[in-house]
């Protein structure tokens, strides 16, 4: 049996929305490089729907798939329906994760949630 | 397909497989049974100790045949551990990148009373006779310092440790996995009391291994039971297993020169070539090293990733990186070289066979090249770096 389902596989090898959102509207940073994971996500939000969004990661196979799917997941979505995300979903969406890389789809959904609360905290600032 | 880890574990020979397969049909017999077939499997029982004990400048009657590396680092520990508490004497001297089967030992022995020291294995990899030296006290019972280290492939002054536990008497027990079959090994001129090692490393089969024991040491069993190997490893033997490592570690020695020879080559143009990628850094002093060892961190990148796209290239290699082995911690041996954890996470570990070519060579350098650039355009820590927010440790 392999390490990772063909659907952590192909989200590896073939990362969806990598990259930067230089004028982003919310920007989430998570995980430190001592503990080996380190994801960068990027909004880009026009009437409460995520327009864009990209990521960047450092970290092993299934964090950079559990990056890129969810920010699959997210995209086009309202700023409420990504508030939902769990990592439990990033997890199933991706056929499962091994028990000991299930921290990854957290980061996720972590990566996203600090990047919404950043998009709203900018929001109320203005 | 290339396979680049051979430090994990090696192809059997054929030499080898031919033994195995040859004994399981026609020596299946107990060694401990009277008649024939039972005498014959115990001729060919100790026809592999012999080969197996004139490798190393041993005596036959000095090699317990064990169940591999780990069960050989247990007894070893163990038995020095039973003596030295009979002498009221119960520190340990060894040192912070040993394998897991003796740090593993030593921490159950710690749970015992046992006080453990260890030497540090600086920069370069590589134990300092004389900090051993220094570490030995009056109540020390027994020394053990890995021959060559298993990521690095760093090569230890045993020789120089050997002699200093000759000179204080203390006993001095080796964990030599990597080196036997890779390296020249003799018990006697390297002053060794004890020694681990493992058939599959030498391209034997798994499961079997061997624990020299020198003369007027008593061996503590570890494994209770039958009258087998002296009565110091109940049992019934591996009999093809032995003698399939017999033929293994023989065929080992008898090329040992020549593939020094091709190894080393082909491990220094892998090293000059993975130089030339940016803010890289080679593990481990680089000449004394194991022939077949290249050992890097790649800064910016985590080394799963690297592993499963080179996979995906045809390259099969490991990685000290913590998710490879589902802790969160990376390798303990690059962190006791002093390795911080941001890079130490980026490894890769190499350990080519004998087969390898020159094109192999130039391929894995150009993919692994290829794939490191890759990983670090969309990552966040290599973005730091390059824009100065970081500062780069390579």
């Amino acid at each position: 049996m392999a390490l990772y389902s063909e659907k952590v596989m192909d989200h590896f090898r073939n990362p969806r929305n990598v990259g930067v959102i230089e004028d982003a509207d919310g920007v989430g940073e998570v995980g430190n490089a001592k503990c080996g994971d380190i994801m960068k996500m990027y909004l880009k939000i026009e009437d409460e729907i995520i327009k864009d969004v990209k990521f960047e990661t450092f970290g092993c196979g299934s964090a950079i798939a559990s990056s890129s799917m969810a920010t699959e997941m997210i995209k086009g979505q309202p700023v409420s329906e990504a508030m939902k995300l769990t990592n439990k979903a990033v997890a199933e969406a991706l056929d499962g994760l091994p028990d000991y890389k299930m921290h990854c789809s957290v980061l996720a959904e972590e990566a996203i949630k600090n990047a919404l609360e950043d998009y709203e905290s900018r929001k109320n600032n203005k | 397909m290339i396979y680049a880890d051979n430090a994990a574990t090696t192809k059997m020979s054929d030499a080898a497989i031919d033994t195995l397969t040859r004994c399981m049909k026609e020596t299946f017999g107990n060694p401990s049974s009277l008649y024939s077939i039972g005498q014959t499997a115990k001729e060919v029982l100790e026809k592999a100790r012999e080969d197996v004990a004139g490798v190393i400048g041993a005596q036959p009657r000095e090699i317990i045949f064990t169940s591999g590396g780990s069960e050989a680092d247990n007894q070893a520990l163990l038995t020095a551990a039973a003596l030295g508490k009979k002498n009221g004497k119960k520190h340990i001297v060894s040192s912070a990148f040993e394998h897991h089967a003796v740090l593993h030992t030593l921490e159950r022995l710690k749970k015992e009373g046992f006080e453990v020291t260890l030497v540090d294995v600086h920069e370069n990899g590589i134990v300092r006779p004389e900090e051993v030296e220094k570490a030995i006290r009056e109540d020390t019972c027994l020394v053990t310092i890995m021959y060559a280290n298993n990521e690095i492939g760093t090569i230890q002054p045993i020789r120089e440790i050997g002699a200093i536990c000759r000179q204080k008497k203390v006993l001095f027990h080796t964990d030599a996995v990597q080196a036997i079959g890779h390296i020249p090994v003799n018990v006697e001129e390297d002053n060794i009391d004890m020694l681990s090692s493992s058939a599959r490393k030498f391209h034997g089969p798994k499961g079997v291994g061997f624990l020299y024991v020198k003369k007027g040491i008593k061996a503590e069993n570890l494994i209770t039971g039958g009258a087998q190997e002296r009565g110091k490893r109940a049992g019934t033997e591996n009999v093809p297993g032995i003698a399939a490592m017999a033929t293994a570690l023989k065929e080992a020695a008898s090329k040992l020169d020549e593939n020094t020879v091709k190894l080393s080559a082909a491990r220094d143009r892998l090293i000059a070539g993975l130089k030339t990628i940016p803010h890289s850094a080679l593990n481990g002093d680089e000449h004394s090293r194991l022939p077949g060892n290249v050992n890097f961190c790649f800064e910016g990148i985590e080394g799963e990733s690297l592993l499963l796209l080179l996979d995906d290239k045809g390259i099969e290699a490991s990685s000290g990186s913590a998710c490879t082995s589902g802790s969160l911690d990376p390798s303990h041996v690059l962190l006791a070289i002093g390795r911080v954890h941001d890079v130490a996470h980026g490894s890769l570990r190499l350990s080519i066979g004998e087969t390898i070519t020159d094109e192999e060579c130039d391929y894995i350098i150009k993919s692994v090249g290829e794939v490191v650039e890759y990983l670090r355009g969309f990552s966040p820590v290599w973005r730091d770096l390059v824009s100065g927010k970081k500062q780069f440790i390579l």
